[in-house]
């Protein structure tokens, strides 16, 4: 008896460890896992004290807002565009900072693919959006009318990430 | 021939010129030098997240390679640098997570792989079929008489 649940219990092993596989796997798929993605610390924490040409920490307050890291060396960001477009044409306050950018060629970029941006900052040493636990452009974060950090989208906003979740928020927020 | 033998030769010699560390970033102080790689050395780059800031080529590990440099020459302890990061990027940035209830299962596994290992042995000690009772009078008689057959 003993002896044969010890012979099952690899298997038992292996059903339980595949089974726990196939979740991560359809959860990957579905998009709401991902194990690369690294966890923000800001969510519910005020926006972190911040000065730059173009926007402060303090124009973060009174109304709930978007801030997009982008830059225009950054190919996701030209594919995240037209939302940002869509975004803005839907009167959604829209702030953008550019990262690590030289001016001449963010000016360019903005030009080419539209400027959805109601504000604009540029942190050109990067330094800023470390405070902020950015890992990569783009990278967008709801601030609500507090100052406080709700919600962050890694990559490039989708039109199905703006309707699933960002729309709930902002209508939450509002 | 001789001309391919030499430059695979060459190619061979090349090899350290991968270590990407820039003399430049380094601080004067050999001292404050190497507890900032010590630092950095438990970093995860948050680009290649299998690298440690230390040996990643991504701008964002440079960035975090000369803030840390920074802090150490400004006289921060270790723990205060890795308290900076972490404030920032969490406990992820970490390449040596910390003990608490998260990681419980994770720095407990050497313990239960350990104590499943004992368990096998103990259950298989106690499966053992016992000895065979010694041989009877009569039996010992027909050992005999078959050995001295031979």
């Amino acid at each position: 008896m003993n002896r044969r649940l010890l012979l099952l219990a690899p298997f038992g092993v292996a059903l339980v460890a595949g089974g726990g596989f196939l979740a991560m796997l359809r959860r990957e798929q579905a998009g709401t896992f991902d194990p690369r993605g690294v966890p923000s610390m800001l969510i519910d924490r005020p926006v972190p004290p911040f000065s730059l040409p173009g926007l402060a920490s303090s124009d973060l307050r009174g109304r709930p807002v978007l801030v997009n890291f982008f830059a225009s060396w950054c190919v996701p960001c030209v594919e995240e565009a037209p939302v940002l477009m869509d975004l803005r044409r839907a009167g959604v306050p829209l702030y953008g900072i550019a990262y690590k950018d030289k001016p001449e060629a963010t000016d360019a970029f903005l030009s080419r693919h539209g400027d959805p941006y109601a504000r604009l900052a540029r942190d050109l040493p990067g330094r800023v959006a470390i405070d902020w636990g950015l890992t990569g452009v783009p990278e967008t974060y709801l601030i609500d009318r507090d100052g406080i950090v709700r919600w962050r989208w890694v990559g490039p906003l989708t039109p199905e990430a703006v309707t699933a979740e960002l729309q709930p928020l902002l209508r939450r927020y509002a | 021939m001789r001309g391919v033998l030499a430059l695979v030769l060459w190619l061979l010699l090349a090899g350290p010129a991968f270590a990407i560390s820039d003399p430049a970033e380094a601080l004067p102080d050999p001292a404050q030098e190497a507890r900032a790689v010590a630092i950095g050395q438990q970093l995860r780059c948050l680009v290649c997240q299998n690298e440690s800031i230390e040996d990643s080529g991504a701008d964002l590990a440079r960035d975090l390679r000369r803030i840390v440099r920074q802090q150490v020459a400004a006289g921060r302890s270790n723990r205060e640098v890795i308290a900076w990061l972490v404030a920032r990027y969490g406990n992820f940035v970490r390449l040596r997570p910390p003990f608490e209830t998260g990681t419980l299962l994770l720095w407990g596994s050497p313990v239960l792989a350990l104590a499943a290992g004992g368990g096998a042995v103990l259950l298989a000690r106690r499966n053992r079929p016992a000895p065979p009772p010694p041989l009877s009078a009569a039996e010992r008689d027909r050992l005999r008489q078959l050995l001295d057959r031979t």
